[in-house]
């Protein structure tokens, strides 16, 4: 029968076992990984099993690399993932946190668009480092995302979002994160996007400031193709800034929400 | 007239137009988007839509922050 070793299809004789397929093809492996889950008992290996042997802290070579580091990838899911675009308007507090997530998550390609550059006072909640301060965004997000997961294929585009802008810089993307800080910015987007690109949703956050208690963050479907994640009201202004922990639930809220939409479920 | 606003019915003075609507709401028409019976509608013509009985209309309304 045929399974996946290390994503490699190979013939096997029925009723071999994990263990056995261990000692056979990496003696020395201590993580054995079946079907998107570390296996600790020995079992039969199944048809089209996906097995992944791993040895702790050994670095891999490149070319085995991608194999080892969909393991945890739950078999179907990433294939549909990796074969995806989503697009991120913004990469500050919300679209950082997006990136982060759906690039170590393994969706194929990420378009970054922002206009601004790293700043110190970023560093409370973005996901940059004090080393790429005065960097663009967008650039650094793509090296930080490098080192993460090499295998994601990253476009980035270091311009300020208008409406004229918006068909030529998202018409590949198969869902949208609206990740913009202004209102004013959020609702032209929306506003732009949703009338050109009927057809691909939106995922928007508004109302994600301060540190009230989490499970007030919600996502919602608003309109046909536009779904909305926060608590709706909380805006960031004097007194109530925006914080790692609650704009990271509202724009994980939102990663979620876009992985569910790129493989057909409904994100709320 | 009636209209549905957000999924709730609303009563509203005849021919009262988005812009209208917004103002009424103290909706600042720079931080909304809206949808006019699942059409979205730009800002650009607020002014001159004029709502009609049994419109359903939807206001996303946005804070900043992100």
């Amino acid at each position: 029968m045929i399974i996946f070793l290390n994503e490699k299809p190979i013939a096997i004789d029925d009723k071999l076992t994990l263990f056995q397929l261990r000692d056979r093809f990496k003696p020395t492996a201590d993580i054995l990984v079946r079907n998107g889950f570390p296996a600790s008992n020995d079992v039969v290996v199944e048809e089209a099993d996906h097995i992944t042997l791993i040895r702790r802290g050994e670095k891999p070579p490149a070319e085995e690399l991608e194999a080892l580091m969909i393991a945890r990838h739950t078999p179907g899911v990433h294939k549909k993932l990796k074969a995806s675009c989503v697009g991120i308007a913004g990469v500050g507090g919300l679209g950082s946190a997006i990136a982060v997530a759906l690039g170590r998550i393994g969706v194929g390609r990420l378009i970054l668009v922002d206009y601004d550059v790293v700043e110190p006072s970023n560093l409370n909640r973005q996901q940059f480092f004090i080393d790429q301060i005065g960097e663009p965004k967008t650039e650094a997000m793509k090296a930080n995302l490098k080192r993460i997961n090499p295998f994601v294929e990253v476009e980035s585009h270091q311009v300020f979002v208008t409406p004229e802008n918006i068909p030529d810089l998202f018409d590949q993307a198969d869902v949208l994160a609206e990740a913009f800080d202004g209102a004013d910015q959020k609702a032209m987007l929306i506003e732009e996007f949703l009338s050109r690109f009927p057809k691909i949703p939106l995922v928007a956050a508004s109302g994600i400031a301060g540190y009230a208690p989490s499970n007030t963050i919600t996502t919602r479907h608003a309109t046909k193709n536009l779904y909305l994640v926060g608590d709706g009201k909380t805006a960031a202004r004097p007194g109530e800034g925006l914080m790692a922990p609650r704009v990271g639930i509202a724009a994980h809220h939102q990663a979620n929400a876009i992985i569910r939409l790129l493989l057909g479920e409904k994100p709320e | 007239m009636q209209i549905v606003l957000n999924g709730q019915s609303k009563e509203i003075a005849e021919a009262l137009t988005l812009e209208g609507l917004l103002k009424s709401l103290e909706l600042e028409t720079a931080h909304v988007a809206v949808e006019l019976n699942k059409e979205i509608v730009t800002k650009t013509t607020f002014s001159s839509t004029s709502l009609k009985t049994g419109d359903e209309v939807e206001v996303v309304h946005f804070v900043g922050g992100g």
